[in-house]
């Protein structure tokens, strides 16, 4: 209270005046109906999703947190760069929010574009706790559009976040719906040859690893903005014009691939950074990746908005249409993907041969700025997508036989950061055991892993080698992730870079936040079972300033 | 979301005027749920079924898994039970309770105490264990017993679960117990023991919390156990319709 009122004091002092929001939201307990069945969730403002928050860059806001429940919460800002004691993370940024209480968030606005915030306590995320935030950029968008609408997916389950967590310790394929039967065999046998069938189903058996663990939670239903497939929430166009859709993925555990059939999609966006455009007609969207594309539908119809599962387990559907009520038609999901020996190729001790060349970005000693685009054009011409394992099972192929978004496409529209060598090289390794449903990085879970100490303005490369069978969406609290897909200064910027089974993959990071940060797989239940790590960035410029507000309004507290 | 839009100025002065403010916050280290182990509890009735034999006996027999724990030690309780119910006595009762860490990717190490007590004489059985996953998906549990008696047994237990489709599976299971030497009294000779062979057809009616199966099971005592079986009036051999269901909570 005192604080505020100096704080006006000080309005009248300082002649600059800075754009500055204040805005509420509270933390409470909703019902969740998803058209196929309905549930007790967490959400903010009485929904779930929250609402849209629109900021615009270069304003300060104030976020006043108001915990509605009977246990911690915490909300934490996906994409956003900002001071780390405001990321939101209990036990990292601090101890997060207690029953009853309000917290007070407030940070500069320092980017543009599409992000999103959840609770990073418990299972509140997939339970429900989740928003979108949009961010007006200073200047002007590089692109054109008439109408905009955000698209945040997610994967609704009937079972609370907890019980699937306990579910899958107690028996890791509990969700596990697709897996190969006695009908598989024998139309495998019939198409591969019954001896060829039988080594291929011995080798699986041997290494106690299945075909079909693509998706760890099935059962689902796919949301789009709060609604299910039957509640189909619609977006209004007039002919002609351009619809920017802002699409996020806030699912717990599911990758989509999105496409519209009768549309195609330039991509502009991702990650909330502008990319050079790229027209496709299909996309995977990882667990809280977030694109922005631009469509625009010429006929007074209606176009469905389809998000098939990666392992086609369930799908989120919408529809856009020239007015309310309009539907097209639902496609069928396609089959069910299997894994390859080829996504095995990242297991320690798994010799495949040639099977691990699958991975561009792994040729370390290539110099990638003088990679040209010709060079990745060319390797696309082969169909497959240099972030899959070469004969992956899961690299994705658009349904209409057309181009389907690989990040070897991203460019950035303007790059963040001069391109200079990094200082060093980190190595992690994500590891873990499916029967154990156990996630870890260098074997190591978090529980009993030391942080990652990084020095203020060094400029750190990961090296991701996936040595599991699962695609985890990797991401890194504060600063921004370099992908490196070949493109030196044109590399785009990312927040959650996905690293697929049997691959290797490099991002590097201008060290530039000091404090303590999150960094995991954001998939919810590889996070909880360890696949998570504490960044600790040591030195750098005294940035006290703007944390000492809430460090002196919280006491003790913040 | 109300939403207040304000012009205000944010002063970088502002916590130069608070004492105390400027110095720099102390980090906290991480004492959340998530630097805990992740501690997990789960109940298995892997078996709770009506049996009828060939030779009209009835039974009500289970077959059930408790355990709680992390990844690096699980305490496990497991019961296991045969009802006669016509003759209202418990032909066999059986609670374990193990303590289980990990000591390869697929498989664990128990070690713990069991109890028998059924109608007859008791047994008390130091156990050592180990039970996981064999490969090509045969689930194995393998345990040495040593009986306050100071008798020395070991029994094996495998399922295989063959997916006729994601819903409906069929289980086989082999149960086979050896002893290394006689316990008369509870009518155990030394050489193998007893085999109980099952095959169940499952249907997962509610997730794979509730699966009702129907099946048949064969139950065999060999060499001195069934000359001690025989001298009793016991049989030797059974085969059993079974109706039941697997519980998984
Ligand atoms: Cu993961």
């Amino acid at each position: 209270m005192k604080k505020r009122l100096l704080t006006g004091f000080l309005t009248l002092l300082v002649p600059a005046l800075v754009l500055a929001g204040e805005y509420d939201l509270t933390v409470d307990r909703v019902r969740i109906d998803t058209g196929d069945f309905v549930k007790e969730g967490i959400g903010y403002n009485g929904k779930s999703p929250g609402p849209v928050m629109r900021f615009k860059e270069g304003e300060n806001v104030k976020i006043n947190v108001t915990n509605n429940l009977d246990e911690m919460t915490s909300i934490h800002w996906h994409g956003l760069i900002l001071p780390f004691e405001q990321d939101g993370v209990p036990g990292i940024s601090f101890p997060g929010i207690k029953p009853g209480e309000t917290f007070t968030y407030e940070f500069p606005i320092v980017q543009a574009g599409t992000y999103w915030f959840h609770s990073h306590s418990g299972f509140q995320e997939p339970d429900g706790a989740f928003g979108a935030i949009v961010i007006e950029p200073e200047g002007r968008e590089p692109f054109r559009y008439d109408r905009e609408y955000v698209v945040q997916l997610t994967d609704k389950h009937h079972h609370s976040g907890d019980r699937i967590m306990r579910n899958l310790k107690m028996m890791p394929d509990y969700y596990n719906r697709q897996q190969q039967t006695v009908g598989e065999f024998f139309s495998d046998a019939s198409k591969n040859g019954l001896m060829n069938t039988i080594q291929d189903w011995m080798a699986w058996g041997d290494m106690r690893m299945m075909k079909a663990d693509v998706e760890d939670v099935q059962g689902f239903t796919g949301m789009i903005n709060g609604m299910g497939p039957e509640q189909n929430w619609t977006g209004l166009f007039e002919p002609g014009e351009r619809i920017r859709l802002r699409f996020i993925n806030s699912s717990a555990m599911t990758y989509f691939d999105v496409r519209i059939p009768g549309l195609d999609m330039t991509v502009v966006q991702a990650d909330g950074n502008n990319v050079q455009p790229v027209n496709v007609d299909e996309f995977r969207i990882g667990v809280a990746e977030t694109y922005d594309v631009i469509v625009r539908p010429k006929d007074a119809q209606a176009y469905t908005i389809f998000a098939e599962s990666m392992g086609r387990s369930g799908y989120a559907r919408a529809t856009l249409a020239p007015e309310e009520g309009m539907a097209a038609s639902v496609p069928p999901m396609r089959d069910a993907p299997r894994l390859t020996m080829a996504d095995m190729s990242g297991m320690p001790g798994m010799d495949h041969g040639d099977m691990d060349h699958g991975d561009m970005t792994a040729q370390g000693d290539m110099d990638h700025s003088n990679m040209s685009d010709m060079d990745h054009s060319a390797m696309m011409e082969g169909g497959s997508d240099p972030f899959y394992a070469e004969g992956s099972g899961i690299a994705p192929a658009a349904a209409n036989g057309g181009k389907f978004l690989s990040y070897a496409d991203l460019k950035a529209q303007k790059p963040l950061y001069e391109v200079r060598e990094p200082t060093r090289e980190i190595e992690l390794r994500l590891t873990g055991n499916m029967e154990r449903y156990t996630w870890s990085i260098n074997g190591v879970k978090y529980e009993d892993a030391d942080p990652i100490r990084l020095k203020y303005g060094e400029r750190v490369r990961f090296k991701f080698v996936n040595e599991t069978m699962m695609t985890h969406p990797m991401h890194l609290h504060g600063m921004w992730s370099i992908l490196d897909v070949g493109a030196g200064e044109w590399n785009p910027i990312k927040h959650t870079v996905s690293v697929q089974p049997g691959t290797t993959v490099y991002m590097e990071t201008e060290v530039d936040a000091p404090g303590q940060w999150a960094f995991h797989c954001h998939l919810s239940y590889h996070a909880a079972a360890g696949m998570f790590r504490k960044v600790i960035v040591e030195g750098g410029p005294d940035t006290t300033q703007a944390k000492a507000d809430v460090a002196t309004e919280e006491g003790g507290d913040a | 979301m109300s939403r207040i839009r304000t012009f205000m100025a944010v002063s970088l002065l502002g916590p130069l005027l608070l004492p105390g403010a400027a110095a720099a916050q102390e980090m906290i280290a991480d004492t959340s749920a998530r630097k805990q182990a992740l501690t997990s509890w789960g109940v298995q009735f892997e078996e709770l079924e009506y049996r009828y034999s060939d030779n009209d006996e009835e039974l009500g027999v289970w077959n059930a898994d408790f355990f709680y724990g992390t990844d690096d030690l699980k305490v496990r309780w497991l019961t296991k039970g045969e009802y006669a119910i016509e003759e209202q006595a418990y032909e066999g009762l059986e609670n374990q309770l193990v303590g289980q860490i990990p000591i390869s990717d697929f498989f664990d190490a128990k070690a713990g105490v069991r109890f028998d007590t059924p109608e007859g004489p008791d047994r008390t059985y130091a156990v050592l264990g180990v039970a996981g996953l064999a490969p090509q998906w045969f689930e194995i549990d393998a345990n040495l017993y040593v009986s306050d008696e100071g008798d020395t047994s070991a029994e094996l237990d495998a399922e295989y679960e063959l997916l006729l489709t994601n819903y409906w599976i069929l289980s086989a299971t082999l149960d086979a117990t050896v002893a290394f030497s006689e316990d008369q009294e509870i009518g155990v000779g030394k050489g193998l023991v007893s085999t109980e062979t099952g095959l169940r057809l499952s249907y997962d009616l509610i997730d794979r919390a509730f699966s009702p199966y129907v099946g048949v099971v064969h139950e065999r005592k060999y060499g001195d156990t069934a000359d001690l079986a025989r001298v009793s009036g016991g049989s030797t051999e059974d085969w059993f319709a079974v109706v039941g269901a697997r519980l998984t909570f």
